[in-house]
This record gives C-alpha cells, sequence and structure tokens, in this order.
C-alpha cells in the first residue's frame, strides 16, 4: 500500500512530454506504488512544475535494481565530468 | 442474484457536493432506478487516485441495489488525468485525515438527505481502507463498514505525521459499526502481522466485525488492471462483502 515515502527536490532543467519541452522546477521521488511498472512498490520518479499543474509531468517507474544503477550512473558520469574539468556547477542558461 | 426477468436501470454521473470546511468538490454518483429505498455506500477511492476502476466500483455497488456516491478526496490537489493528480498527491505525503473526514462527512451527507435512502456503509481499499475505518471511527452515521487492505491502519511512530497524525487502530474503542476487513497473506502493507494487531485491538474492545485473509493474494487483489489481481479470491471477496452489505444495510 500506499507507503508515503515521498521526498521533493527543487531542480532546474527541461523535460519533454509528447512533443513540447517545457521548465521543469522540481522533482518528486517516492517509493510508492507505480501506476504502469507491474509491481507492488516501485521508485517513481516525477519531474514536474508545479505551477503549471499536475498535467506538467514527466514519469518514470523503474525496480529497485534499476534505481540504484541510475543513481551509480549518474553519480559516475558527473564525476567523470568533473575529473574533465567541464562540470557546470550553476545553472546557466543558455541560448538554443 | 438478480434475475434475468426483472427491471433494471442505473444512472451514474459527477454531481458537486459539500466537503470539508464546507468547500464544494465533485463526486461520482451511481444509484439504480426506482423509488427504493435502497442502502447507500460512500466509495473511497485508493492512493493511485479517483480513476475508472473507482468508477466502477461506484457502479457495482448500484448494480447490487445501493446508492453510492465516490467523493474525489483530491479535489483540492488540481485536475487532469488521475494519473498526474495522483502523483501529485503522492509527492506530498498524501492527503490530511481530516480533510478527508469532512469530505467524507460530507458524502454520507448528501445520501442521509436523500428520501429514498436508508441505512450508509462506507467502502474503501488501500488508503481508502485506512480513511473507512477513521471514518467509521470517528464520524457519527455509517451503520457499516467494508475495509480492504487497509495500509497503516497501524502505524509505526515513524509513519506518523501532521498529515496523518494519529494510527487509526488508536480509535478501534470508538468503531461505531459493524466491519468487514478483507486482506491478502502476501500483502506488505498491512502484513498479516499488522493485520492481527488489527484484529485483536477490535476483539479486546468486543467490536463486531468479520475478517477474511486470503493465500495467494497480496495488496490490491481486486484490481483485474494490476498484476496484483487474484481472480478467485477477489470473486470471493466480493461476494463475501455483499453478504455482508446486505444483510447489514438491506435489512
Amino acid at each position: 500500500m500506499c507507503t508515503m515515502i515521498a521526498h521533493q527536490a527543487k531542480i532546474q532543467g527541461r523535460g519533454k512530454s509528447g512533443q513540447d519541452w517545457f521548465e521543469l522546477r522540481e522533482a518528486n521521488v517516492s517509493y510508492d506504488h507505480p501506476y504502469d511498472m507491474p509491481l507492488e512498490h516501485a521508485l517513481n520518479i516525477d519531474f514536474v512544475n508545479e505551477a503549471a499543474g499536475p498535467g506538467a509531468r514527466v514519469a518514470v517507474e523503474l525496480s529497485v535494481d534499476a534505481a540504484r544503477k541510475l543513481v551509480q550512473t549518474i553519480e559516475a558520469v558527473l564525476a567523470q565530468a568533473d575529473q574533465r574539468g567541464v562540470l557546470e556547477d550553476k545553472h546557466q542558461p543558455t541560448n538554443r | 442474484m438478480y434475475q434475468t426477468n426483472q427491471y433494471e436501470g442505473m444512472i451514474a454521473e459527477t454531481v458537486s457536493m459539500q466537503g470539508h470546511k464546507g468547500d464544494m468538490i465533485n463526486a461520482y454518483v451511481a444509484r439504480p432506478l426506482g423509488s427504493g429505498p435502497f442502502p447507500g455506500m460512500v466509495v473511497i477511492h485508493h492512493a493511485p487516485g479517483w480513476d475508472e476502476w473507482y468508477r466502477e466500483c461506484t457502479r457495482r455497488f448500484a448494480h447490487h441495489g445501493y446508492v453510492a456516491i465516490s467523493p474525489n478526496l483530491y479535489f483540492r490537489d488540481g485536475h487532469g488525468t488521475p494519473e498526474d493528480v495522483g502523483a501529485k498527491v503522492r509527492a506530498g505525503g498524501g492527503i490530511p485525515d481530516e480533510q478527508v473526514l469532512g469530505d467524507l462527512d460530507g458524502a454520507k451527507n448528501l445520501l442521509r438527505a436523500l428520501p429514498y435512502v436508508g441505512k450508509i456503509g462506507v467502502f474503501g481499499t488501500c488508503s481508502g481502507g485506512r480513511h473507512g475505518f477513521l471514518a467509521a471511527c470517528r464520524l457519527k452515521g455509517f451503520d457499516a463498514l467494508v475495509e480492504c487492505w487497509g495500509g497503516r491502519v497501524v502505524q509505526s511512530k515513524e509513519e506518523v505525521t501532521p498529515k496523518q497524525p494519529v494510527a487509526p487502530i488508536d480509535y478501534t474503542k470508538d468503531l461505531s459499526c459493524p466491519m468487514i476487513g478483507l486482506f491478502g497473506n502476501d500483502d506488505k502493507s498491512p502484513s498479516p502481522e499488522q493485520v492481527n494487531l488489527h484484529e485483536a485491538e477490535l476483539k479486546k474492545h468486543g467490536k463486531n466485525y468479520e475478517f477474511h485473509r486470503y493465500d495467494g493474494a497480496g495488496h490490491g487483489f481486486f484490481y483485474y488492471d494490476r498484476p496484483a489481481y487474484r481472480q478467485e479470491q477477489a470473486v470471493d471477496g466480493w461476494k463475501k462483502l455483499f453478504a455482508f452489505c446486505d444483510k447489514t444495510l438491506k435489512s
């Protein structure tokens, strides 16, 4: 059941939902019921923009193993970028 | 069991209703056609949201002769697909118990005001099972409770939050109506040990209850759209709960 285990991180980023990109402001991470993954509980990450309403959401649902691998992979990529001196610590908006 | 030569008809629609602190929220109501009297049922949706399964569940009660209302407990969290709204609520750690009780009281009062409604029960699964138990303990006017795998009826100190400040089991002495509980023995929340504690507390206070525990079933074994669905146990569970509701609410 609903574990209510949830944390929120304020983030800066962009997410794609359908054909459109939108600004992301929060990442909601929970270990609770997934909607589509065929598990009772999953590690769910909802990248959202709360100010834009519930539909501004990019969702992923991961098994525990997959979630751990993702964390390790992100850390590894950031460490490698840091070693090469290309890590941008602060969000730098760029014109595209 | 209905007969093939009987008249049958139903109306189902969304309505507005007064909830906690007089807030207007929406609800889904399904009722048999006819003058009644019919028993009423407040149908409490689960944590994933006010979704299609709960629409069908509400109509199922109507099909069995109940005026059923399912209030949208997530109304204040915005509108969109049930998934998107449910995900928002999930991220926020659920909704406050006091607000839920206010909304359930409003739903019950709406049924009570209908001239063709008699006794009123309350039904819920998952977080809705927990909310149902809370409602049957803390609100007046319910005549039966159907609790399906209510998780966190037994809450550890670590699970107590400002939104859910008291473990529902602590209100057991105030349970004001007969109840039926359905649980899967492979469930993690409530675990069989937590169901034992729940039952022991009901026994201790001399409450009128019946529990049915199913082997080979886990959490949410009624949900035909999830892998947790267990056909045999679900069919038996529905049979038992309608037998209980008919006996308690149609007499």
